[in-house]
């Protein structure tokens, strides 16, 4: 008995149930709706500005465009993130289900690691085709690509990777519904945290600025997605700053330090109280 | 005797202000078939449970085949057959136990001859491609004694076995619990159905509010059989007879006036019994039934427990 086999056993059975229940079938055909739409919006915009436009303007143009398809990818990703494993504990909590699994010769950190690893090999697998299918939707119908993929996609994945973290963890304390309640709130905290801080930098106002600092670092997922969306458009974009996806206030690195963090912290919260929690 | 399999000493868990086990001391020992009795929230569920590293003890200290209780490596002789028999349902019968051969460490090829035997033995093999979800109560709870059993454990505890059976899924549970007991296996059995208990049992434990209040080897319950007789009328003489070798328990009922006489004895040894015969004949009276009775478990449990106790 190898001393991982609890934890890959944990990983495979959460992956074979992530394909076996329909909740992934749901999100799939979300997003292949999604990407149909984002398809079909594309092609008539291009469509639409044939010839029109100086090359500047054409690349600011797609580069809105495929940063919008991106953001919804990230919506949609996070929905996945908190949604799928949201009642992978709390539910065999309840029902009595991890009893036979807790009873097995498998500590209680693989048991939750091993949640954790499956679930974002899905998530994961989830984001890489559509942002994948974004990204190809949109170089084969106008030839574009944005810029820094290599550094805003992983940015947006770890997003994802929060929230999944924070939706297992609370898994292990609280009930499914609270845990839920819990991990958008904080997710719509940071949301407007981001939007206060936004606002205050272009009023130069200080404390609504801190108060999106302090929102960004109680849920770093916001700016995670401001830092991608800031590198994955081309500088003339960012410079000008008429971009939706511009952020006035850009995160720094930091952050991306402190979402890693977060990760860990919240993970071995989650180990911890699972640990103790009677079955 | 053998070494105890399962020992504890003082064990205790409190939830928040409420005591689920006050003290349970106990030993189980290798090859026993131990029957754990106790009204509805004695904590029984609570000890077996803390007894498997499901809920971790207040206070107290116990061992499962000679490791501390919850230990990870011994889990893997253990089989657990829980009250309310909740499994992932979603997977068939025979992916569930696949399932758990993984989780045991145990070889695919081990697992899946190991599987189909047991859903033989449980009577699910017709149904092992079917999911879980789609199975009757009664073959949830065969499924999972089956998952019980996979990794051929040294200890099995059965919380409730055969709530959900019907009389041949009893039987058939019955039977398992002998195979197991022929086979050296130590068998953790908590039922409230005290005939089952008293047809498969050696050994029993009687709980009451969290604490083990008295252990029973069946066969010896209360040292004493009862026996109930059937007889011609009974003359003083013969009655103060079968007086001086048992006591007489109930006495005279008869169905007609000059019918037998019903009467129910309790003497203190099995070998008494011929004595008890010869008594009645030696004297003239018509001995037309002598059946032994032993005293029920039932009746022992309402006894130990107490009649303060109130339906759980």
């Amino acid at each position: 008995m190898s001393v991982a086999h609890g934890l890959l056993a944990v990983t495979r059975l959460t992956l074979y149930e992530a394909f076996r229940k329909r909740i992934l079938m749901a999100t799939l055909i979300a997003g292949a709706g999604f990407l149909t739409l984002y398809g079909l919006g594309l092609h008539f915009m291009v469509r639409g500005e044939a010839g029109g436009m100086a090359l500047v303007e054409r690349r600011v143009f797609l580069n809105m465009l495929t940063l919008a398809g991106l953001f919804a990818a990230n919506f949609l990703t996070i929905m996945t993130a908190v949604l799928l494993p949201v009642d992978t504990l709390s539910g065999e909590i309840a029902s009595g289900v991890i009893q036979t699994v807790a009873v097995r010769p498998i500590r209680r950190r693989d048991i939750v690691l091993g949640k954790w690893l499956g679930h974002w090999i899905v998530m994961a697998g989830y984001f890489g085709l559509l942002a994948g299918g974004v990204l190809t939707i949109t170089f084969l119908r106008s030839g574009f690509t944005p810029p820094k993929l290599e550094i805003g996609l992983p940015l947006i994945l770890l997003e994802g990777t929060v929230l999944l973290t924070l939706s297992i963890a609370g898994g292990a304390k609280l009930s499914t519904v609270t845990n839920g309640m819990l991990a958008f709130g904080l997710f719509g905290l940071a949301f407007i945290g981001n939007l206060v801080e936004q606002i205050g930098t272009m009023a130069q106002n200080d404390a609504a600025r801190q108060v999106g600092t302090v929102a960004s670092l109680i849920m770093p997922s916001e700016s995670l997605w401001q830092l991608a969306a800031y590198h994955m458009q081309p500088s003339v974009i960012r410079d000008l700053g008429n971009s939706p996806f511009s952020p006035v206030s850009v995160p720094s690195v930091a952050m991306v330090v402190w979402a890693a963090g977060y990760i860990v912290v919240t993970l071995a919260l989650g180990i911890r109280w699972f640990g103790k929690r009677a079955l | 005797m053998t070494d105890p399999v399962i020992e504890t000493r003082e064990l205790r868990k409190q939830f928040g202000d409420k005591t689920a086990v006050e003290d349970l001391s106990l030993e189980v020992h290798r090859g026993e078939v131990f029957g754990f009795l106790g009204p509805n929230g004695a904590g029984k569920t609570t000890s077996i449970k803390m007894l498997l590293g499901l809920v971790e003890p207040t206070s107290g200290s116990g061992s499962v085949l000679g490791a501390p209780i919850g230990h990870r490596a011994t889990r893997a002789r253990i089989g657990f057959l829980p009250e309310h028999f909740r499994f992932h349902d979603w997977l068939t019968g025979r992916e569930l136990l696949l399932v758990h051969g993984r989780f045991l460490g145990m070889s695919s090829r081990d697992t899946k001859a190991r599987a189909d035997a047991l859903l033989a033995r449980v009577d699910l093999l017709d149904a092992a491609h079917r999911p879980v979800r789609t199975y009757s109560k009664g073959m949830m709870q065969r499924v999972g004694l089956a998952q019980a059993l996979l990794g051929r454990p040294d200890v099995v505890f059965l919380d409730e076995p055969t709530s959900g059976l019907d009389p041949l899924g009893r039987l058939l549970v019955r039977d398992v619990i002998r195979e197991l007991r022929e086979h050296g296996t130590t068998v953790f059995l908590n039922s409230h159905i005290l005939g089952e208990v008293e047809a498969t049992c050696d050994r029993v434990t009687f709980v009451r509010e969290g604490r083990t209040i008295r252990d029973l080897r069946l066969g010896e319950i209360d040292g004493s059989t009862e026996v109930d007789l059937r007889v011609g009328s009974l003359t003083e003489e013969a009655r103060a007879a079968v007086a001086r070798i048992g006591r007489i328990v109930e006495d005279g009922a008869t169905s007609t006036a000059d019918g037998p006489e019903r009467l129910r004895v309790s003497i203190p040894r099995e070998d008494l019994l011929p004595e008890l015969a010869r008594a009645l004949v030696e004297r003239g009276i018509a001995l037309y039934e002598m059946r032994v009775a032993r005293k029920s478990l039932e009746a022992t449990f309402l006894e130990v427990m107490g009649e303060d106790q109130r339906p759980g």
